[in-house]
Protein backbone atom coordinates (compact mmCIF):
# COMPACT_ATOMS: atom_id res chain seq x y z
CA UNK A 1 0.00 0.00 0.00
CA UNK A 2 2.68 2.48 1.08
CA UNK A 3 5.07 1.23 -1.58
CA UNK A 4 2.27 1.53 -4.13
CA UNK A 5 1.54 5.14 -3.19
CA UNK A 6 5.20 6.04 -3.34
CA UNK A 7 5.60 4.29 -6.68
CA UNK A 8 2.62 6.22 -8.10
CA UNK A 9 4.12 9.50 -6.89
CA UNK A 10 7.45 8.63 -8.49
CA UNK A 11 5.81 7.51 -11.73
CA UNK A 12 3.78 10.71 -11.81
CA UNK A 13 6.82 12.97 -11.94
CA UNK A 14 8.40 10.86 -14.66
CA UNK A 15 5.11 10.86 -16.61
CA UNK A 16 4.85 14.63 -16.42
CA UNK A 17 8.39 15.08 -17.67
CA UNK A 18 7.87 12.61 -20.49
CA UNK A 19 4.58 14.27 -21.48
CA UNK A 20 6.25 17.68 -21.65
CA UNK A 21 8.99 16.34 -23.87
CA UNK A 22 6.46 14.59 -26.12
CA UNK A 23 4.31 17.73 -26.49
CA UNK A 24 7.44 19.74 -27.21
CA UNK A 25 8.55 17.26 -29.85
CA UNK A 26 5.12 17.04 -31.49
CA UNK A 27 4.65 20.81 -31.74
CA UNK A 28 8.20 21.24 -33.01
CA UNK A 29 7.50 18.60 -35.63
CA UNK A 30 4.37 20.55 -36.60
CA UNK A 31 6.39 23.75 -36.91
CA UNK A 32 8.82 22.23 -39.37
CA UNK A 33 5.91 21.23 -41.64
CA UNK A 34 4.89 24.81 -42.39
CA UNK A 35 5.73 25.82 -45.96
CA UNK A 36 7.83 28.84 -44.89
CA UNK A 37 10.02 26.72 -42.65
CA UNK A 38 12.95 24.42 -43.25
CA UNK A 39 15.24 22.60 -40.88
CA UNK A 40 18.18 23.89 -42.86
CA UNK A 41 17.19 27.49 -42.37
CA UNK A 42 16.38 26.94 -38.69
CA UNK A 43 19.87 25.68 -37.92
CA UNK A 44 21.71 27.50 -40.71
CA UNK A 45 19.95 30.84 -41.04
CA UNK A 46 21.31 33.96 -39.43
CA UNK A 47 18.07 35.94 -39.41
CA UNK A 48 15.13 35.62 -37.05
CA UNK A 49 12.19 37.66 -38.24
CA UNK A 50 8.89 35.82 -37.82
CA UNK A 51 6.53 38.74 -37.21
CA UNK A 52 7.32 41.76 -39.32
CA UNK A 53 7.75 42.29 -43.02
CA UNK A 54 6.51 40.24 -45.92
CA UNK A 55 9.20 37.60 -45.72
CA UNK A 56 9.50 35.54 -42.54
CA UNK A 57 12.87 34.19 -41.43
CA UNK A 58 13.40 31.43 -38.91
CA UNK A 59 17.14 31.13 -38.27
CA UNK A 60 17.68 30.29 -34.60
CA UNK A 61 21.16 31.81 -34.14
CA UNK A 62 20.19 35.40 -33.32
CA UNK A 63 18.11 34.12 -30.40
CA UNK A 64 20.88 31.72 -29.29
CA UNK A 65 23.33 34.59 -29.53
CA UNK A 66 21.14 36.81 -27.34
CA UNK A 67 20.79 34.05 -24.77
CA UNK A 68 24.52 33.35 -24.75
CA UNK A 69 25.44 37.03 -24.45
CA UNK A 70 23.20 37.53 -21.42
CA UNK A 71 24.43 34.23 -19.93
CA UNK A 72 28.09 35.08 -20.42
CA UNK A 73 27.61 38.48 -18.75
CA UNK A 74 25.71 36.87 -15.88
CA UNK A 75 28.30 34.13 -15.46
CA UNK A 76 31.32 36.45 -15.59
CA UNK A 77 29.69 38.45 -12.82
CA UNK A 78 28.29 35.68 -10.62
CA UNK A 79 30.84 32.87 -10.85
CA UNK A 80 33.94 34.71 -9.55
CA UNK A 81 32.03 36.66 -6.90
CA UNK A 82 30.10 33.56 -5.90
CA UNK A 83 33.23 31.46 -5.56
CA UNK A 84 35.08 34.08 -3.52
CA UNK A 85 32.04 34.54 -1.30
CA UNK A 86 31.71 30.82 -0.72
CA UNK A 87 35.41 30.51 0.19
CA UNK A 88 34.98 33.39 2.61
CA UNK A 89 31.86 31.84 4.13
CA UNK A 90 33.32 28.38 4.44
CA UNK A 91 36.92 29.13 5.45
CA UNK A 92 37.13 32.60 6.96
CA UNK A 93 33.80 33.84 8.28
CA UNK A 94 33.14 33.55 11.99
CA UNK A 95 30.07 31.52 12.89
CA UNK A 96 28.23 34.75 13.67
CA UNK A 97 28.96 36.33 10.29
CA UNK A 98 27.97 33.12 8.54
CA UNK A 99 24.74 32.99 10.56
CA UNK A 100 23.76 36.36 9.06
CA UNK A 101 25.18 36.06 5.56
CA UNK A 102 23.91 32.64 4.61
CA UNK A 103 20.20 33.32 5.33
CA UNK A 104 20.55 36.67 3.55
CA UNK A 105 21.78 34.89 0.47
CA UNK A 106 18.95 32.44 0.71
CA UNK A 107 16.43 35.29 0.88
CA UNK A 108 18.06 36.62 -2.29
CA UNK A 109 17.36 33.25 -3.89
CA UNK A 110 13.68 33.53 -2.97
CA UNK A 111 13.00 36.88 -4.66
CA UNK A 112 10.70 36.46 -7.71
CA UNK A 113 12.69 37.10 -10.86
CA UNK A 114 10.22 39.71 -12.10
CA UNK A 115 11.50 41.88 -9.26
CA UNK A 116 15.03 41.51 -10.60
CA UNK A 117 13.67 42.51 -13.98
CA UNK A 118 12.30 45.79 -12.64
CA UNK A 119 15.49 46.24 -10.66
CA UNK A 120 17.44 45.98 -13.91
CA UNK A 121 15.13 48.34 -15.75
CA UNK A 122 14.80 51.03 -13.10
CA UNK A 123 18.21 50.92 -11.39
CA UNK A 124 20.91 49.08 -13.34
CA UNK A 125 20.08 50.50 -16.77
CA UNK A 126 20.02 54.16 -15.61
CA UNK A 127 23.33 53.57 -13.79
CA UNK A 128 24.86 52.05 -16.93
CA UNK A 129 23.58 54.99 -18.98
CA UNK A 130 25.36 57.34 -16.59
CA UNK A 131 28.58 55.44 -17.21
CA UNK A 132 28.19 55.40 -20.98
CA UNK A 133 25.51 56.89 -23.21
CA UNK A 134 25.97 53.92 -25.55
CA UNK A 135 23.62 51.85 -23.40
CA UNK A 136 20.07 51.87 -24.71
CA UNK A 137 17.00 51.71 -22.50
CA UNK A 138 17.05 48.00 -23.23
CA UNK A 139 20.45 46.32 -23.26
CA UNK A 140 22.12 42.96 -22.71
CA UNK A 141 24.41 44.25 -19.95
CA UNK A 142 21.64 45.29 -17.62
CA UNK A 143 19.73 42.04 -18.07
CA UNK A 144 22.98 40.05 -17.71
CA UNK A 145 23.95 41.75 -14.46
CA UNK A 146 20.49 41.27 -12.98
CA UNK A 147 20.57 37.61 -14.02
CA UNK A 148 24.01 37.37 -12.43
CA UNK A 149 22.64 38.72 -9.16
CA UNK A 150 19.83 36.21 -9.42
CA UNK A 151 22.13 33.19 -9.82
CA UNK A 152 24.67 34.44 -7.25
CA UNK A 153 22.97 32.69 -4.30
CA UNK A 154 22.96 29.38 -6.20
CA UNK A 155 26.71 29.63 -6.87
CA UNK A 156 27.48 30.68 -3.29
CA UNK A 157 25.28 28.20 -1.57
CA UNK A 158 26.19 25.12 -3.63
CA UNK A 159 29.91 25.95 -3.74
CA UNK A 160 29.94 26.51 -0.02
CA UNK A 161 28.31 23.11 0.51
CA UNK A 162 31.04 21.56 -1.63
CA UNK A 163 33.79 23.39 0.28
CA UNK A 164 32.41 22.43 3.66
CA UNK A 165 32.19 18.80 2.57
CA UNK A 166 36.01 18.73 2.31
CA UNK A 167 37.14 16.83 5.40
CA UNK A 168 38.69 18.82 8.20
CA UNK A 169 41.60 16.39 8.24
CA UNK A 170 42.80 17.78 4.89
CA UNK A 171 42.81 21.31 6.27
CA UNK A 172 44.69 20.12 9.35
CA UNK A 173 47.20 18.31 7.17
CA UNK A 174 47.93 21.42 5.13
CA UNK A 175 48.08 23.68 8.20
CA UNK A 176 50.49 21.28 9.90
CA UNK A 177 52.81 21.56 6.89
CA UNK A 178 53.11 25.28 7.53
CA UNK A 179 50.39 26.45 5.17
CA UNK A 180 48.64 29.73 5.87
CA UNK A 181 44.88 29.86 5.87
CA UNK A 182 45.03 31.22 2.34
CA UNK A 183 47.32 28.38 1.20
CA UNK A 184 44.96 25.88 2.73
CA UNK A 185 41.88 27.41 1.10
CA UNK A 186 43.33 27.93 -2.36
CA UNK A 187 45.69 24.97 -2.70
CA UNK A 188 43.81 22.25 -0.85
CA UNK A 189 40.17 23.00 -0.12
CA UNK A 190 39.12 24.54 -3.46
CA UNK A 191 40.87 21.87 -5.57
CA UNK A 192 39.39 19.14 -3.38
CA UNK A 193 35.91 20.59 -3.84
CA UNK A 194 36.36 21.31 -7.54
CA UNK A 195 33.83 18.83 -8.86
CA UNK A 196 31.13 20.25 -6.60
CA UNK A 197 32.07 23.80 -7.53
CA UNK A 198 31.94 23.06 -11.26
CA UNK A 199 28.55 21.39 -10.78
CA UNK A 200 27.35 24.51 -8.96
CA UNK A 201 28.60 26.66 -11.83
CA UNK A 202 26.83 24.56 -14.44
CA UNK A 203 23.57 24.56 -12.52
CA UNK A 204 23.77 28.34 -12.17
CA UNK A 205 24.50 28.71 -15.90
CA UNK A 206 21.51 26.51 -16.73
CA UNK A 207 19.37 28.80 -14.64
CA UNK A 208 20.76 31.84 -16.43
CA UNK A 209 20.07 30.31 -19.84
CA UNK A 210 16.50 29.54 -18.88
CA UNK A 211 15.86 32.86 -17.11
CA UNK A 212 12.83 34.58 -18.63
CA UNK A 213 11.34 37.52 -16.78
CA UNK A 214 14.53 39.53 -16.39
CA UNK A 215 15.45 39.34 -20.05
CA UNK A 216 11.86 39.86 -21.20
CA UNK A 217 11.77 43.11 -19.21
CA UNK A 218 15.31 44.46 -19.55
CA UNK A 219 17.06 42.99 -22.59
CA UNK A 220 14.73 44.21 -25.29
CA UNK A 221 13.18 42.59 -28.34
CA UNK A 222 15.56 42.77 -31.28
CA UNK A 223 16.83 39.36 -32.33
CA UNK A 224 20.35 39.98 -33.55
CA UNK A 225 23.73 38.33 -33.53
CA UNK A 226 25.99 40.54 -31.49
CA UNK A 227 28.58 40.47 -28.74
CA UNK A 228 27.99 44.09 -27.85
CA UNK A 229 26.69 44.36 -24.27
CA UNK A 230 25.23 47.82 -24.85
CA UNK A 231 22.96 46.49 -27.59
CA UNK A 232 19.36 45.40 -27.33
CA UNK A 233 19.03 41.63 -27.76
CA UNK A 234 16.25 39.11 -27.69
CA UNK A 235 16.82 35.80 -25.96
CA UNK A 236 15.09 32.52 -26.69
CA UNK A 237 12.96 32.80 -23.59
CA UNK A 238 12.07 36.42 -24.24
CA UNK A 239 10.87 35.46 -27.71
CA UNK A 240 8.56 32.83 -26.26
CA UNK A 241 7.11 35.36 -23.84
CA UNK A 242 6.49 37.74 -26.69
CA UNK A 243 4.62 35.08 -28.66
CA UNK A 244 2.56 33.72 -25.81
CA UNK A 245 1.57 37.19 -24.66
CA UNK A 246 -0.72 37.24 -27.66
CA UNK A 247 1.04 38.78 -30.59
CA UNK A 248 0.40 35.71 -32.73
CA UNK A 249 -2.60 33.49 -33.55
CA UNK A 250 -2.39 30.05 -31.86
CA UNK A 251 -2.40 28.16 -35.14
CA UNK A 252 0.10 30.26 -37.04
CA UNK A 253 3.68 29.52 -37.85
CA UNK A 254 4.94 32.22 -35.43
CA UNK A 255 3.11 30.57 -32.56
CA UNK A 256 4.45 27.14 -33.43
CA UNK A 257 7.97 28.51 -33.84
CA UNK A 258 8.17 29.12 -30.09
CA UNK A 259 7.95 25.37 -29.58
CA UNK A 260 10.95 24.84 -31.77
CA UNK A 261 12.81 27.52 -29.81
CA UNK A 262 11.75 25.81 -26.58
CA UNK A 263 13.02 22.47 -27.88
CA UNK A 264 16.36 24.08 -28.71
CA UNK A 265 16.54 25.61 -25.24
CA UNK A 266 15.72 22.26 -23.71
CA UNK A 267 18.46 20.60 -25.75
CA UNK A 268 21.01 23.20 -24.60
CA UNK A 269 20.25 22.92 -20.88
CA UNK A 270 20.01 19.15 -21.22
CA UNK A 271 23.52 18.95 -22.66
CA UNK A 272 24.78 21.24 -19.92
CA UNK A 273 23.20 19.05 -17.25
CA UNK A 274 24.75 15.94 -18.77
CA UNK A 275 28.17 17.61 -18.84
CA UNK A 276 27.67 18.56 -15.18
CA UNK A 277 26.77 14.99 -14.26
CA UNK A 278 29.79 13.70 -16.11
CA UNK A 279 32.15 16.12 -14.38
CA UNK A 280 30.68 15.25 -11.00
CA UNK A 281 31.22 11.55 -11.61
CA UNK A 282 34.56 11.86 -13.31
CA UNK A 283 36.27 14.20 -10.85
CA UNK A 284 34.60 13.31 -7.59
CA UNK A 285 37.16 12.45 -4.93
CA UNK A 286 36.12 9.81 -2.46
CA UNK A 287 37.14 10.39 1.12
CA UNK A 288 35.73 7.25 2.70
CA UNK B 1 63.91 10.29 45.88
CA UNK B 2 65.71 7.40 44.27
CA UNK B 3 66.71 7.89 40.73
CA UNK B 4 68.01 4.80 39.07
CA UNK B 5 70.31 6.16 36.48
CA UNK B 6 73.90 6.28 35.53
CA UNK B 7 75.06 9.84 35.29
CA UNK B 8 76.52 10.55 31.91
CA UNK B 9 80.22 9.96 32.16
CA UNK B 10 82.19 12.93 31.00
CA UNK B 11 83.83 12.55 27.65
CA UNK B 12 81.49 10.00 26.12
CA UNK B 13 79.61 12.72 24.30
CA UNK B 14 76.28 12.09 22.64
CA UNK B 15 74.84 8.62 22.99
CA UNK B 16 75.31 6.21 20.13
CA UNK B 17 72.28 5.22 18.21
CA UNK B 18 70.66 2.10 19.55
CA UNK B 19 72.12 2.63 22.96
CA UNK B 20 69.05 3.61 24.92
CA UNK B 21 69.75 6.07 27.60
CA UNK B 22 67.72 4.99 30.54
CA UNK B 23 67.15 8.21 32.31
CA UNK B 24 64.27 9.83 34.02
CA UNK B 25 62.76 12.75 32.31
CA UNK B 26 61.61 15.51 34.57
CA UNK B 27 59.79 14.40 37.63
CA UNK B 28 57.28 16.99 38.80
CA UNK B 29 59.03 19.40 41.12
CA UNK B 30 62.46 17.99 40.57
CA UNK B 31 64.14 18.57 37.24
CA UNK B 32 66.37 15.58 36.81
CA UNK B 33 69.56 15.20 34.86
CA UNK B 34 69.15 14.13 31.24
CA UNK B 35 71.71 12.45 29.09
CA UNK B 36 70.51 13.79 25.76
CA UNK B 37 69.72 17.42 25.12
CA UNK B 38 66.14 18.37 25.76
CA UNK B 39 64.18 19.27 22.66
CA UNK B 40 60.93 20.24 24.28
CA UNK B 41 60.80 21.58 27.81
CA UNK B 42 57.47 21.78 29.58
CA UNK B 43 56.96 23.55 32.92
CA UNK B 44 53.71 24.13 34.75
CA UNK B 45 51.78 23.73 31.51
CA UNK B 46 47.99 23.84 31.71
CA UNK B 47 45.42 24.22 28.96
CA UNK B 48 41.71 24.75 28.65
CA UNK B 49 38.90 24.35 26.14
CA UNK B 50 36.58 27.12 27.28
CA UNK B 51 36.09 26.43 30.97
CA UNK B 52 37.12 22.78 30.74
CA UNK B 53 40.68 22.23 31.90
CA UNK B 54 42.17 19.59 29.61
CA UNK B 55 45.74 19.62 30.97
CA UNK B 56 46.81 20.28 34.52
CA UNK B 57 50.24 21.65 35.29
CA UNK B 58 52.51 19.36 33.28
CA UNK B 59 56.26 19.19 33.79
CA UNK B 60 58.20 17.19 31.25
CA UNK B 61 61.39 17.14 29.24
CA UNK B 62 61.25 15.51 25.84
CA UNK B 63 64.76 14.50 24.76
CA UNK B 64 65.88 15.19 21.24
CA UNK B 65 66.41 12.40 18.72
CA UNK B 66 64.56 9.86 20.75
CA UNK B 67 61.07 8.44 20.55
CA UNK B 68 58.82 9.60 23.34
CA UNK B 69 55.44 7.90 23.70
CA UNK B 70 52.39 9.44 25.35
CA UNK B 71 50.06 6.80 26.71
CA UNK B 72 46.84 6.98 28.66
CA UNK B 73 43.11 6.33 28.33
CA UNK B 74 40.94 8.27 25.87
CA UNK B 75 40.32 11.85 26.89
CA UNK B 76 43.37 12.03 29.15
CA UNK B 77 44.77 15.01 27.25
CA UNK B 78 47.68 13.40 25.41
CA UNK B 79 46.49 14.41 21.93
CA UNK B 80 45.59 17.87 23.20
CA UNK B 81 49.14 18.25 24.46
CA UNK B 82 50.58 17.03 21.17
CA UNK B 83 48.54 19.62 19.30
CA UNK B 84 49.99 22.39 21.45
CA UNK B 85 53.50 21.54 20.34
CA UNK B 86 52.78 22.70 16.78
CA UNK B 87 49.99 25.05 17.86
CA UNK B 88 47.34 23.16 15.94
CA UNK B 89 45.04 24.11 18.78
CA UNK B 90 45.03 27.62 17.33
CA UNK B 91 42.27 26.39 15.05
CA UNK B 92 40.03 25.90 18.08
CA UNK B 93 38.88 29.35 19.22
CA UNK B 94 38.14 28.32 22.80
CA UNK B 95 41.56 26.69 23.39
CA UNK B 96 44.08 28.49 25.60
CA UNK B 97 47.15 27.55 27.60
CA UNK B 98 49.31 28.76 30.47
CA UNK B 99 52.74 27.84 31.73
CA UNK B 100 55.87 27.29 29.76
CA UNK B 101 56.37 25.22 26.61
CA UNK B 102 59.70 25.59 24.86
CA UNK B 103 61.14 23.99 21.76
CA UNK B 104 64.93 24.33 21.80
CA UNK B 105 64.62 27.51 23.81
CA UNK B 106 61.82 29.08 21.75
CA UNK B 107 58.69 29.91 23.69
CA UNK B 108 55.85 28.17 21.83
CA UNK B 109 53.08 29.96 23.69
CA UNK B 110 54.14 33.42 22.68
CA UNK B 111 51.31 35.38 21.11
CA UNK B 112 53.37 36.67 18.17
CA UNK B 113 55.00 33.36 17.43
CA UNK B 114 55.25 32.68 13.70
CA UNK B 115 53.20 29.49 13.66
CA UNK B 116 53.92 28.94 9.96
CA UNK B 117 57.62 28.79 10.78
CA UNK B 118 56.97 26.62 13.84
CA UNK B 119 55.03 24.10 11.76
CA UNK B 120 57.92 23.86 9.34
CA UNK B 121 60.07 22.81 12.27
CA UNK B 122 57.49 20.46 13.74
CA UNK B 123 55.94 17.95 11.36
CA UNK B 124 52.75 16.12 12.20
CA UNK B 125 51.25 12.79 11.23
CA UNK B 126 47.58 12.29 11.98
CA UNK B 127 45.43 9.48 13.28
CA UNK B 128 43.81 8.76 9.95
CA UNK B 129 45.93 8.99 6.81
CA UNK B 130 44.97 12.31 5.23
CA UNK B 131 46.71 12.57 1.86
CA UNK B 132 45.48 15.44 -0.31
CA UNK B 133 43.44 14.43 -3.35
CA UNK B 134 46.50 15.03 -5.51
CA UNK B 135 49.23 12.87 -6.97
CA UNK B 136 51.76 11.17 -4.70
CA UNK B 137 54.41 13.56 -6.00
CA UNK B 138 52.31 16.66 -5.35
CA UNK B 139 51.49 15.44 -1.87
CA UNK B 140 55.14 15.21 -0.90
CA UNK B 141 56.06 18.41 -2.75
CA UNK B 142 53.20 20.35 -1.16
CA UNK B 143 55.08 21.56 1.93
CA UNK B 144 58.34 22.49 0.15
CA UNK B 145 56.44 24.41 -2.53
CA UNK B 146 54.75 26.50 0.14
CA UNK B 147 57.98 27.71 1.61
CA UNK B 148 60.51 28.07 -1.15
CA UNK B 149 60.93 28.07 -4.87
CA UNK B 150 62.62 24.88 -6.03
CA UNK B 151 63.79 23.94 -9.47
CA UNK B 152 62.20 20.87 -10.95
CA UNK B 153 65.37 18.83 -10.37
CA UNK B 154 65.72 19.91 -6.74
CA UNK B 155 62.10 19.08 -6.09
CA UNK B 156 62.42 15.67 -7.76
CA UNK B 157 65.38 14.95 -5.54
CA UNK B 158 63.63 16.12 -2.39
CA UNK B 159 60.52 14.07 -3.14
CA UNK B 160 62.60 10.97 -3.78
CA UNK B 161 64.65 11.41 -0.60
CA UNK B 162 61.54 11.98 1.49
CA UNK B 163 59.81 8.92 0.06
CA UNK B 164 62.95 6.87 0.61
CA UNK B 165 63.19 7.97 4.23
CA UNK B 166 59.54 7.03 4.68
CA UNK B 167 60.35 3.55 3.27
CA UNK B 168 57.80 3.80 0.50
CA UNK B 169 59.91 4.83 -2.48
CA UNK B 170 60.14 1.35 -3.94
CA UNK B 171 56.39 0.88 -3.81
CA UNK B 172 55.47 4.16 -5.51
CA UNK B 173 58.43 5.15 -7.68
CA UNK B 174 56.66 3.99 -10.85
CA UNK B 175 53.44 5.85 -10.13
CA UNK B 176 54.40 9.16 -8.61
CA UNK B 177 51.82 10.94 -10.74
CA UNK B 178 48.99 8.64 -9.66
CA UNK B 179 46.53 9.88 -7.04
CA UNK B 180 47.63 9.25 -3.46
CA UNK B 181 44.04 8.27 -2.68
CA UNK B 182 44.56 5.09 -4.69
CA UNK B 183 47.11 3.72 -2.20
CA UNK B 184 46.32 1.41 0.70
CA UNK B 185 45.87 2.94 4.14
CA UNK B 186 49.35 1.95 5.28
CA UNK B 187 50.93 3.33 2.12
CA UNK B 188 48.92 6.54 2.47
CA UNK B 189 50.19 6.95 6.01
CA UNK B 190 53.79 6.52 4.86
CA UNK B 191 53.20 9.10 2.11
CA UNK B 192 51.90 11.41 4.84
CA UNK B 193 55.10 10.76 6.81
CA UNK B 194 57.15 11.51 3.67
CA UNK B 195 55.11 14.68 3.26
CA UNK B 196 56.07 15.74 6.79
CA UNK B 197 59.72 14.76 6.24
CA UNK B 198 59.90 16.88 3.07
CA UNK B 199 59.63 20.16 5.00
CA UNK B 200 62.73 19.20 7.00
CA UNK B 201 61.34 19.28 10.52
CA UNK B 202 63.27 18.88 13.78
CA UNK B 203 60.38 17.26 15.59
CA UNK B 204 57.84 14.79 14.30
CA UNK B 205 54.51 14.53 16.10
CA UNK B 206 52.50 11.39 15.54
CA UNK B 207 48.94 11.21 16.77
CA UNK B 208 48.05 7.51 16.93
CA UNK B 209 49.53 7.00 13.47
CA UNK B 210 48.61 3.31 13.30
CA UNK B 211 45.13 3.30 14.80
CA UNK B 212 43.47 3.10 11.38
CA UNK B 213 45.88 0.51 9.94
CA UNK B 214 46.07 -3.25 9.74
CA UNK B 215 48.80 -5.16 11.66
CA UNK B 216 51.13 -5.48 8.68
CA UNK B 217 51.03 -1.76 7.89
CA UNK B 218 51.40 -1.04 11.59
CA UNK B 219 54.59 -3.06 11.67
CA UNK B 220 55.93 -1.17 8.66
CA UNK B 221 55.23 2.17 10.33
CA UNK B 222 56.79 1.04 13.61
CA UNK B 223 59.98 -0.02 11.85
CA UNK B 224 59.96 3.31 10.07
CA UNK B 225 59.63 5.20 13.36
CA UNK B 226 62.72 3.47 14.70
CA UNK B 227 64.80 4.49 11.69
CA UNK B 228 63.46 8.06 11.82
CA UNK B 229 64.55 8.47 15.42
CA UNK B 230 68.12 8.81 14.14
CA UNK B 231 67.26 12.17 12.65
CA UNK B 232 64.16 13.47 14.36
CA UNK B 233 62.78 13.97 17.79
CA UNK B 234 59.63 11.90 17.70
CA UNK B 235 56.62 12.23 19.95
CA UNK B 236 54.00 9.57 19.44
CA UNK B 237 50.56 9.30 21.01
CA UNK B 238 49.35 5.73 21.16
CA UNK B 239 46.57 3.68 22.67
CA UNK B 240 48.50 0.54 22.04
CA UNK B 241 50.74 -0.28 24.98
CA UNK B 242 52.71 -2.90 23.08
CA UNK B 243 53.42 -0.29 20.47
CA UNK B 244 54.68 2.16 23.07
CA UNK B 245 56.88 -0.56 24.52
CA UNK B 246 58.20 -1.52 21.08
CA UNK B 247 58.99 1.82 19.54
CA UNK B 248 59.69 4.32 22.30
CA UNK B 249 62.70 5.22 24.41
CA UNK B 250 60.73 7.35 26.82
CA UNK B 251 57.15 7.04 27.97
CA UNK B 252 54.83 9.50 29.65
CA UNK B 253 51.58 8.34 31.20
CA UNK B 254 48.67 10.76 31.19
CA UNK B 255 45.49 10.39 33.18
CA UNK B 256 42.61 12.88 33.43
CA UNK B 257 44.72 15.79 32.26
CA UNK B 258 47.65 15.10 34.55
CA UNK B 259 51.04 13.69 33.78
CA UNK B 260 51.13 10.82 36.24
CA UNK B 261 54.53 9.40 35.51
CA UNK B 262 57.26 9.68 32.96
CA UNK B 263 60.59 8.00 32.43
CA UNK B 264 62.36 5.47 30.33
CA UNK B 265 60.00 3.10 28.61
CA UNK B 266 61.60 0.12 30.30
CA UNK B 267 61.05 1.55 33.74
CA UNK B 268 57.47 2.61 33.06
CA UNK B 269 56.59 -0.86 31.85
CA UNK B 270 58.61 -2.99 34.24
CA UNK B 271 58.78 -1.03 37.47
CA UNK B 272 56.31 1.81 37.47
CA UNK B 273 56.37 3.78 40.67
CA UNK B 274 52.80 4.91 40.53
CA UNK B 275 49.88 2.56 41.19
CA UNK B 276 47.77 4.10 38.40
CA UNK B 277 50.59 3.68 35.91
CA UNK B 278 51.00 0.08 36.93
CA UNK B 279 47.27 -0.61 36.61
CA UNK B 280 47.21 1.00 33.19
CA UNK B 281 50.27 -0.65 31.68
CA UNK B 282 49.24 -4.04 32.99
CA UNK B 283 45.84 -3.58 31.38
CA UNK B 284 43.76 -3.32 34.53
CA UNK B 285 41.94 -0.27 33.23
CA UNK B 286 41.88 2.12 30.31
Amino acid sequence: MIVGTLAIAATFSILVTTTIVIVLARETWGFFHFPDVSVGEFFGGLEWNPLLGSEKHFGIWPLVSGTLLVTVIAASFALPIGLVTSVYLSEYASPRVRATLKPTLEILAGIPTVVYGFFALTLITPLLQKISPAFGSYNAMSAGLATGIMILPIVCSLSEDALRAVPRSLRDGALALGGTKFDVSVKVVVPAALSGIVAAFLLAISRAIGETMIVALAAGGIAQITANPTAEVQTMTAYMVQIFLGDAPATGVEYKSSYAVAAMLFAMTFVLTMVGQYILRRFREEYE
Amino acid sequence: MQIESTPPSPGTGAPQHGQHVRQFMAVPGAPSPVATPTAIAVRGFSSWYGSFQALKSLDLDIPSQQVTAFIGPSGCGKSTFLRWINRMNDTIPSARAEGSLQLNGVDLLEKNLDVVDLRRRVGMVFQKPNPFPKSIYDNVAFGPRLHKHYTRAELDELVEQSLRQASIWNEVKDRLQASALGLSGGQQQRVCIARAIAIGPEVMLMDEPCSALDPKSTLAIEELIETLADRYTIVIVTHNMQQAARVSDQTAFFFEGRLIESGSTEDIFTKPKNKQTEDYVTGRFG
